[in-house]
């Protein structure tokens, strides 16, 4: 809950509601994106950036490099597994 | 997967604690009492147990694991509240799964779900106001709970609320803030603390700026510190060559993650929704004020507190439970009395052995460590 867990944007959902499709180890699940957009970065020109996820929301931009380090870190603690639980739980219609 | 081996190179790891050694001679006060340094977030704490990293460090330096876990400080009087909300028929409960195994005065949630009460895990707090576009003729009520990682997704997602004029749905709001946390750890009288290693992922959000008075007031160096291990081993290592300059200063070791001025948005986010509640309660250490927000009048038709009659009775933890003083770092997790006997991660009486994030329990699961410094 309370670590982020790094994804990938790989589509815009709504550009209105700032919601985008991250892909998280594997896992798509629409994440808000109202966080780390701003009238330099629209959502369309965020397809494609690594971002920190936190409870469905992106919290930070962060570099590919960063996300492998922190993806490495979190898949040896068990909330990880249970986060990923949780997110792919949620991420089926 | 280059990346994360420099952060794990045990090369640099025993260089670093050897340099740590090095700088904790030149402190005088070392050689009184041990130094100790606070990790307030529970991410650190895990990571500390998991990989080691006090085994690597020399005698004078103790870590003293905060109260930085927002599931470790929930009194057991706000789990009864949740309980009651689950168990109206007309509610359906959603929460963190981090929050279901919490012991309360009565029963856990997770217990109260097996009892028959509508009591859902989601991962986000958007998925319970999706709940609660599905099921118009049902309350869903959300549980928030964190510090400011968390609390600008809650905030968010009552602003959603609002602007789509969903009238079925309320938070519960539990959030905590961390400033004036970390102010009452450092007013406490029991703790001597020398210096802190700041929250990653917190400060993220509020940047590096609101630590400023910890430096200047208080006197104590900060650093605010990555997750891996390296990350904590060269934060610690920045607080003990503060202290051994003679400096104290707010420094930033997480710099690829944290901003000087923290996230704008979400800080918006949170004072539009958010203000400060005069105090709030938490396991273990008591009434601290200004330390929980509460939802502004603006928003109240979402505030569950409102909207629904709440128990809302202090219950002191039970006789044998020695939380407040592990998170005060008076005693460590195994001095407890209950500690691995009737407390286990399977069976918690106090919250620091329910998340992982927690002292006792990351204490239980790594006790044997295999951690880094035996690499
Ligand atoms: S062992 Fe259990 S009761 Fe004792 S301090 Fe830890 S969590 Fe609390």
């Amino acid at each position: 809950m309370c670590l982020g867990i790094p994804g990938r944007i790989v589509q815009v959902i709504d550009a209105a509601e700032q919601l985008a499709m991250v892909e998280v180890a594997g896992i798509r699940r629409p994440v808000n994106i109202s966080f780390i957009c701003d009238d330099l970065r629209p959502p369309e020109a965020c397809v494609g950036d690594w971002v920190l996820v936190h409870v469905g929301f992106a919290m930070s931009r962060i570099d590919a490099d960063e996300a492998a380090r922190t993806l490495a870190v979190l898949q040896e603690m068990e909330d990880m597994q249970s986060e990923l639980e949780a997110m792919r739980a949620s991420a089926e219609p | 997967m280059k990346y994360v081996d420099e952060f794990r190179d045990p090369a640099k790891a025993k260089a670093l604690a050897a340099d740590i050694t090095r700088l904790v001679a030149r402190i005088p006060r070392a050689r009184r009492r041990p130094l100790q340094i606070m990790e307030v977030c529970g991410g650190h704490t895990h990571a500390i147990f998991r990989y080691g990293i006090q085994q690597m460090l020399p005698e004078e330096v103790e870590f003293v694991h905060g109260p930085g876990c927002p599931v470790c400080v929930l009194p057991m009087g706000r789990v009864d509240d949740c309980v009651a909300l689950a168990e109206r028929p007309d509610v359906i409960f959603t929460t963190f799964g981090d929050a279901m195994r919490v012991p309360g005065s009565r029963k856990s949630l997770l217990k109260a779900k097996a009892d028959g009460a509508d009591v859902r895990m989601v991962y986000s707090p958007l998925d319970a106001l999706a709940l609660a576009l599905k099921n118009p003729d049902r309350e869903v009520v959300f549980f928030g709970l964190g510090f400011e990682t968390t609390m600008p997704s809650s905030a968010m997602t009552l602003i959603q609320a609002r602007a789509q004029g969903v009238r079925n749905f309320s938070l519960f709001c539990n959030h905590t803030t961390i400033i004036p946390t970390i102010k009452a750890m450092l007013d406490s009288p029991e703790l001597q603390l020398d210096g802190f290693l700041g929250p990653g992922h917190v400060s993220m959000v509020i940047g590096t700026r609101p630590y400023a008075f910890i430096a200047g007031h208080y006197r104590r160096p900060i650093t605010i510190a990555g997750f891996e291990p390296l990350d904590v081993l060269q934060s610690t290592w920045m607080v003990l060559k503060q202290l051994a300059e003679g400096r104290c200063e707010v420094e930033n070791q997480y710099g690829r993650i944290v901003p000087e001025n923290g996230n704008a948005r979400a800080l918006a986010a949170i004072a539009e929704v958010f203000e400060l509640r005069e105090f709030f309660e938490w396991r273990g250490l008591g009434s601290i004020d200004h330390s929980g927000v509460r939802i502004r009048p603006a928003y109240a038709a979402y505030d569950a507190e409102k909207k629904f009659h709440m128990p809302n009775v202090r219950i002191a933890d039970p006789k044998s439970c020695q939380c407040g003083e592990v998170l005060k770092g008076v005693i460590k997790p195994h001095e407890c009395k209950v500690f691995g006997s009737a407390c286990t991660p399977e069976t918690p009486l106090g919250s620091l052995m329910v998340s992982t994030e927690g002292a006792c329990a990351a204490y239980y699961n790594y006790g044997r460590v295999e951690g880094l410094a035996r690499v």
